[in-house]
């Protein structure tokens, strides 16, 4: 096979979806600055930020933007923090400012309930993401039928899907279909996933459910492959992307979504989206509006290597600074004991262990 | 003669009532007699005949049409059904201890409320996660006022079965509800996380509360442990995994002070696994229930 064999996509979202209203679309990508970076920002947007951030994707061309708390609808609270603006202000904030973007906006079966999502559609949300574990997916049955019921687009997140065979991503896949899910990701929310695993757990969701429903990828920058493993995933059939302009997301970060719309310029794929814009936005609006840039350092390389939840980052330094004992540790730790999404509190729990374990060793130096 | 016990039947054969008849067997004012089902194929029909109770897998109906009723059902099927027969119990005089999400009757928490409701005819027990973490709201609430109480309940993934899964926006209400109501917060909100991890997580749970910033400290911290113990006595397993953590209050808490609370419940293993603690509380708090109720119905008819 060739490089250029290799770039010619063989699904294409306009292949399944038409031209309306974007063109041409190979691949319909998603920004979740306003999602995933509300970890990094640590829930703390402000209407004025969320206004000027969705005025610079919308008219850039980004076709789809999502926003909520971190933790998705109802993530409001002590174990994930609490927001500055009540989610469903920046929603519908959100959609008055969008021209042509929609607006989508996550849930967790578990964290939010189906009142949430009729809210977020009243505030002008149109893509409803259900986000369960990637063993759980049978918790978004009744959301799924809700969502459609209501009339809103769906999408299904199966998360940390390193942990998981491709086939048994593909069985899960498909029990989020048959609810009504219209396009399910391969969510790598600890980026851990190399680009032959991306490869293959997107093939095996295309093949149980591609004839039905989209397939797309979530990728994070912990072991910095973002890009990488978008590239991979759209080669085996990912048709929808997540990203976020300048990686603004949890962890070191998502996939930053300037550089890859760069690179699928490059390989001819067409997003929609002005190259040359969308990176004015990352400099001068998404910049400004974050705490620091995402980086990789001890802490978010750990998380990769681990294969930890990357929305733990805040919360392990967090315990790390209040009990006095090292982040890595409490990370490492996290990863030994399978710890899931949404399972911060135990992020305490590992902290005080450690501390107890410092302060034995201490006594008896 | 005055009795010394009230029979029970147990509708419901599976995980859970199989579960709950070993604990029932144990009772010293509850008799379980009966075990129903509708499977003629089921195991736990199997084991309650095994262990001499009269196993029907003809369900209610034919429970119902017996010469001799029991005092006690112990509701362990699903809301659905237990919203079709409740009024027939209590038509024919039968009390019901509810542990289905229906919630017809009141929400009973055994350290909290246990002897408030001994007079009711239907009451309920809320939920695995609720039965965990409410009493240490409560512990809280009853020596300081709680503007805010958040619960989260990991459990593992194969302790949840398909009505807990296939309806969690129910949990996650109800437990809120509890959290509020009989906890004393005045706002509750919950969450639950199913686990897959192998080796099967043993239930775990996490109680913050946002308690008044003048509160008595020492009193928090004394009344949480003495509400462990309280839970100890039905729950052997459950157990604070950190002392109570006391963060001041700052824009962080938003100006409460924020108490956390950790414990892990591990199960008897009397049916059902040891990881599976949520469910092991759950029976056990409904045997505890009964108990409470036999012993009310007892002294007064003595």
């Amino acid at each position: 096979m060739t490089a250029s064999d290799l770039n010619t996509l063989t699904r294409t979202w306009s292949g399944s979806h038409g031209t309306e209203p974007f063109g041409e679309l190979d691949l319909r990508l998603t920004d979740t600055c306003l999602r995933d970076g509300s970890h990094h920002k640590r829930h703390q947007f402000t209407a004025t930020e969320v206004h000027d951030i969705v005025e610079a994707l919308d008219s850039s061309g980004i076709p789809v933007i999502e926003v909520t708390h971190g933790d998705g609808l109802g993530g409001s609270s002590f174990n994930y923090g609490f927001s500055r603006t009540p989610e469903q202000e920046l929603i519908r904030i959100a959609a008055e400012t969008a021209k042509r973007a929609k607006i989508a906006f996550l849930m967790l079966p578990g964290v939010g309930t189906k009142d949430d999502i009729r809210a977020a559609q009243d505030n002008g949300g149109q893509i409803c993401r259900i986000a369960t574990h990637c063993t759980e997916a049978d918790t978004s049955i009744q959301h799924f039928g809700l969502a459609r019921e209501l009339g809103l687009e769906t999408v299904g997140f199966l998360m940390m899907s390193h942990t998981q065979a491709p086939e048994v991503l593909a069985k899960q896949a498909r029990i989020m279909v048959d609810a009504g899910c219209q396009c399910v990701y391969v969510v790598d929310s600890a980026g851990a996933l190399i680009m032959e695993q991306t490869a293959d757990r997107v093939a095996a969701v295309v093949a149980e459910i591609g004839d039905q429903a989209d397939v797309g990828f979530h990728g994070h920058e912990n072991l910095a492959l973002g890009v990488a493993n978008t590239v991979a995933a759209a080669r085996a059939g990912a048709t929808q992307i997540d990203g976020s302009v300048r990686r603004f997301g949890a962890g070191a970060g998502n996939t930053p979504l300037e550089a890859f719309i760069g690179v699928c310029d490059k390989l001819g794929w067409r997003t929609g989206v002005d190259f040359l814009q969308i990176v004015d936005a990352s400099e001068d609006v998404i910049k400004p509006a974050m705490p620091e840039e995402c980086e990789l350092n001890r802490m978010t390389l750990m998380m990769g290597y681990a294969g930890v939840y990357s929305s733990f980052l805040k919360h392990a330094g967090n315990a790390a600074e209040r009990y006095g004992v090292s982040g890595a540790k409490i990370l490492l730790e996290a990863g030994r004991r399978k710890l899931i999404g949404g399972q911060e509190d135990q992020l305490i729990d590992i902290a005080l262990l450690l501390k107890a374990e410092q302060d034995k060793q201490a006594a008896n130096a | 003669m005055a009795k010394d016990k009230l029979t029970a039947a147990i509708v419901g054969p599976g995980n859970i009532g199989t579960d709950l008849m070993y604990k029932l067997l144990r009772s010293e004012v509850v008799e379980p007699r009966w075990m129903i089902g509708v499977d003629p194929s089921s195991e736990g029909l199997k084991l309650a005949a095994g262990q001499g109770l009269e196993a029907s897998h003809e369900g209610v109906d034919w429970l119902l049409k017996q010469d001799v009723l029991p005092d006690l059902i112990f509701e362990a099927t699903s809301a659905y059904v237990h919203r079709e027969y409740a009024p027939r119990y209590e038509e024919a005089g039968i009390r019901a201890v509810d542990l289905t999400p229906a919630a017809i009757g009141p929400a009973v928490i055994p350290p909290v409320n246990g002897e408030t409701h001994v007079d009711a005819m239907n009451v309920n027990m809320i939920t695995c996660g609720g039965q965990a973490t409410i009493p240490m709201v409560a512990a809280v609430s009853r020596v300081a006022p709680v503007s805010y109480a958040e619960i989260v309940a990991s459990v593992s993934s194969m302790s949840a079965g398909p009505g807990t899964r296939a309806n969690i926006d129910e949990f996650t209400r109800t437990t809120s509800a509890g959290v509020r109501d009989i906890g004393g917060a005045t706002e509750g909100k919950a969450i639950i996380i199913l686990n897959p991890a192998e080796p099967p997580m043993i239930m775990r749970d996490t109680i913050f509360c946002a308690a008044d910033p003048d509160a008595d400290r020492d009193a928090i911290i004394a009344s949480v442990h003495a509400m462990e113990k309280a839970v100890q006595e039905y729950v052997p397993g459950y157990r604070l995994l950190q002392e109570p953590q006391l963060d001041e209050p700052s824009a962080a808490t938003r100006g409460a002070l924020k108490v956390s609370i950790f414990v892990e419940v591990e199960g008897a293993g009397d049916f059902l696994p040891p990881y599976a603690g949520n469910l092991d509380i759950m029976t056990a708090a409904a045997a505890r229930v009964g108990d409470n109720i036999a012993r009310s119905i007892l002294a007064g008819s003595n």
